[in-house]
């Protein structure tokens, strides 16, 4: 049996565990709601992910935790930061000069990494909840839509509404104001993107190839396509990018230093 | 055990300069309980020569508001404060302290068994070099103990310290005389002021000197060490109490050098320069939570706010001018990012740490650029802790922690 490296986010909103080999062939993965018992949801989530790879507990050779619940994870024999593994995992698919645009559960962050992946710079949002996966979460609650539902909604936006607020329940003050004044609901959704977008783009400048990861991103492509089109070029996201966390504490297990040549770009 | 090994070691001197300042608040409260002495309140870059050569003992309610903060108390008094008309995003040293005040409640009281109040006023006497806060809260309690306020307005955003500067603020503080005689009921002597100044200037001196063997490597002193010795150059300088002791702190801190004893236990893997205020009620942790990751913070701006060099018993009106109008913060952002990267270069620092404090904007140097400039300038990375000096409900704990946990792995993963 050959080596096997697992990686384990557990963020304020979900719990990813990615479980890489030697190669740092991506074998299997998992994602659920993190709850509020993060160590029995760390290793419920490592079971469903080491099944997929027809891999046991007994097979891990070493396991690093990131993420807020980091420090919860028992079976990890290291943690890293979400900064650190955000930044290498995105490196391992995209391995050049690149700004890491991450949107998480309750924060943003924006990573610089120069050509050899080396972190030149990282910017977490200040205490507000604005623009983060909370925000969005809030937004649907007062739209009474499933989160699910946003994605597909602002794509058939034709009338996009502004929202000027920088404040979540100020935010949500509006969007009941464009309710009541008959706005269509895929417009609102269109807005509540936006602003999402703008709290992201005031919080640093971007070099020239952006990679954007992280839940919301992959539970909303059009956020990338809205992005694109505000910064006027292409961004780069990985296969799963709700896993390059996981991914990145997992390369950490590995040992393997953001230099080195790897599959998968 | 880490907990043990990483506990920044503690000064004898420390000891000491706890004992001189639990004696300055009995002073303090024995003259307003007797009324044997005048007590003038001051801004703690404030005139304080000038009222201690006229006899005054000397109150600066900002190391009062500190205190609160390191009690962790801010929050239970602030609101008191925006409650009577003073909004939650102005200085939570004044909105602290004043909402201690309507409360009744003094950290004091608790920590100098005997004291129950805050001391008594004469006069208060502010200096705009800070901010235009103290102004307000100075004028708060003038208006509260229906005692005179007097003030130096000091000009911002100085490049060059001009001879029209010095001549300005000079004649503000020659104009403090008159009154000040009426109320401490003596006339002022020259003299006297000439020794008050010779003495501030010694304790200066000193105290920039203390702050330097931060420079040695590893360094004897912490920056969150500094935050509380630093305590006697606020409230005593003009005193030959506080040269006598700052010059036993120097000794011990040469001694540290010479036996290579660095602050931190845990060792010095990285040397980080501090911007901006303290958050004093995180000051135990925030030490802590860099020493346990091989990090020193050994510097910084804030404690060097107590260097008068320019002081001068020859000509002390104008040389008080000059070095409260020399202060960093009263200073252009050309002068400041200056002077941070030589501050960076000379305590031989890996790193900086910007704190931006929330109601404290004159002490937060992160707003307009500075910290992309002296990056790209200097090639030292950068991090920026979003909190307050005393609102701790401005702090997200865990933020921070990450923050400075990424911070230190960019360092040793690009080292």
């Amino acid at each position: 049996m050959s080596s096997t490296f697992v990686g384990v986010d557990v963020g304020s909103s979900r719990t990813k565990v990615a479980v890489l080999d030697e190669n740092k062939n991506l074998l299997g993965y998992a994602v659920r709601k993190s709850g509020v018992d993060f160590s029995a949801t760390a290793l419920e989530v490592l079971r469903e992910s080491l099944e997929m790879a027809g891999r046991t507990e007994a097979d891990i050779t070493c396991a690093v935790s990131t993420g807020y619940g980091r420090a919860n994870v028992a079976f990890a024999a290291d943690t890293k930061t979400e900064i650190g593994c955000h930044a290498r995992g995105c490196y391992h698919y995209f391995p050049k000069a690149i700004t890491v645009i991450d949107i998480g559960g309750q924060d943003n962050k924006i990573i610089k990494l120069d050509a050899e992946g080396r972190r030149t710079s990282f910017k977490m949002n200040r205490k507000c909840a604005a623009g983060t996966g909370a925000f969005l979460e809030e937004m649907a609650s007062r739209l009474d839509i499933p989160i699910g539902d946003m994605d597909g909604l602002a794509r058939q936006s034709t009338d996009m509404v502004k929202l000027g607020s920088f404040c979540t329940v100020f935010s949500a003050t509006e969007v009941l104001e464009n309710i009541r004044n008959g706005k269509n609901v895929a417009d609102i959704v269109k807005g509540v993107f936006f602003s999402m977008i703008k709290r992201i783009l005031e919080m640093d400048s971007l070099s020239e190839n952006v990679v954007m990861t992280g839940g919301v991103v992959a539970n909303n492509p059009f956020i990338v396509a809205m992005t694109e089109e505000q910064i006027g070029r292409k961004i780069l996201v990985a296969q799963h990018p709700q896993l390059t966390g996981a991914i990145g504490a997992a390369l950490y297990a590995g040992g393997v230093p953001p230099q080195s040549g790897l599959p998968g770009r | 055990m880490a907990d043990k090994e990483t506990r920044s070691r503690r000064l004898k001197t420390a000891s000491d300069i706890a004992r001189f300042m639990a004696d300055y608040y009995y002073q303090l409260d024995e003259a307003t309980r007797s009324g044997s002495r005048k007590i003038a309140w001051c801004t703690s870059v404030g005139p304080a020569e000038i009222l201690k050569s006229m006899g005054f003992l000397t109150y600066f309610p900002e190391t009062h508001a500190a205190l609160i903060g390191t009690r962790k108390l801010a929050a239970d008094f602030i609101p008191s404060a925006n409650a009577i008309g003073y909004s939650p995003d102005i200085c939570s040293y004044l909105t602290a302290d004043i909402g201690a005040y309507l409360k009744g409640v003094t950290p004091l009281a608790k920590t100098f068994p005997g004291i129950e109040r805050i001391p008594g006023a004469h006069v208060f006497v502010y200096n705009t070099n800070q901010c235009r806060d103290v102004q307000d809260w100075f004028s708060w309690y003038s208006k509260e103990f229906g005692a005179p306020l007097l003030g130096v307005e000091t000009h911002r955003n100085i490049g060059e310290v001009t001879a029209a500067h010095v001549t300005s603020i000079a004649s503000q503080m020659e104009n403090l005389i008159e009154p000040l005689e009426k109320i401490a009921g003596r006339k002022f002597d020259m003299d006297e002021l000439k020794n008050v100044v010779a003495l501030s200037r010694k304790c200066s001196v000193l105290w920039e000197k203390c702050l330097a063997t931060a420079s040695a490597v590893p360094s004897p002193l912490t920056f969150f060490d500094a935050t509380t010795l630093m305590g006697p150059a606020v409230v005593g300088r003009g005193l030959q109490s506080v040269i006598d002791l700052y010059g036993l702190l120097l000794e011990e801190l040469s001694e540290r050098i010479e036996s290579g004893e660095g602050a931190t236990q845990g060792g010095e893997r990285y040397r980080l320069y501090w911007d901006g205020m303290p958050v004093w009620g995180r000051l135990s942790m925030h030490s802590k939570l860099f020493g346990d990751l091989g990090a020193a913070v050994i510097a910084s701006t804030y404690c060097s706010s107590w260097i008068f060099n320019s002081l001068d018993p020859a000509a002390p009106f104008e040389s008080m001018a000059r070095a409260y109008a020399e202060l960093f913060i009263v200073r252009s952002e050309a002068y400041k990012e200056k002077y941070i990267r030589e501050k960076l270069e000379f305590f031989k620092c890996d790193g900086i740490v910007y704190h931006d404090a929330k109601t404290c904007p004159n002490n937060s140097n992160c707003r307009y650029g500075l910290v992309q400039r002296l990056r790209s300038g200097t090639g030292i990375p950068a991090l920026i802790l979003h909190g307050d000096l005393n609102d701790m409900r401005l702090i997200s704990d865990e933020q921070t922690k990450t923050n400075v946990e990424a911070f230190i792995e960019q360092l040793e993963e690009n080292s």
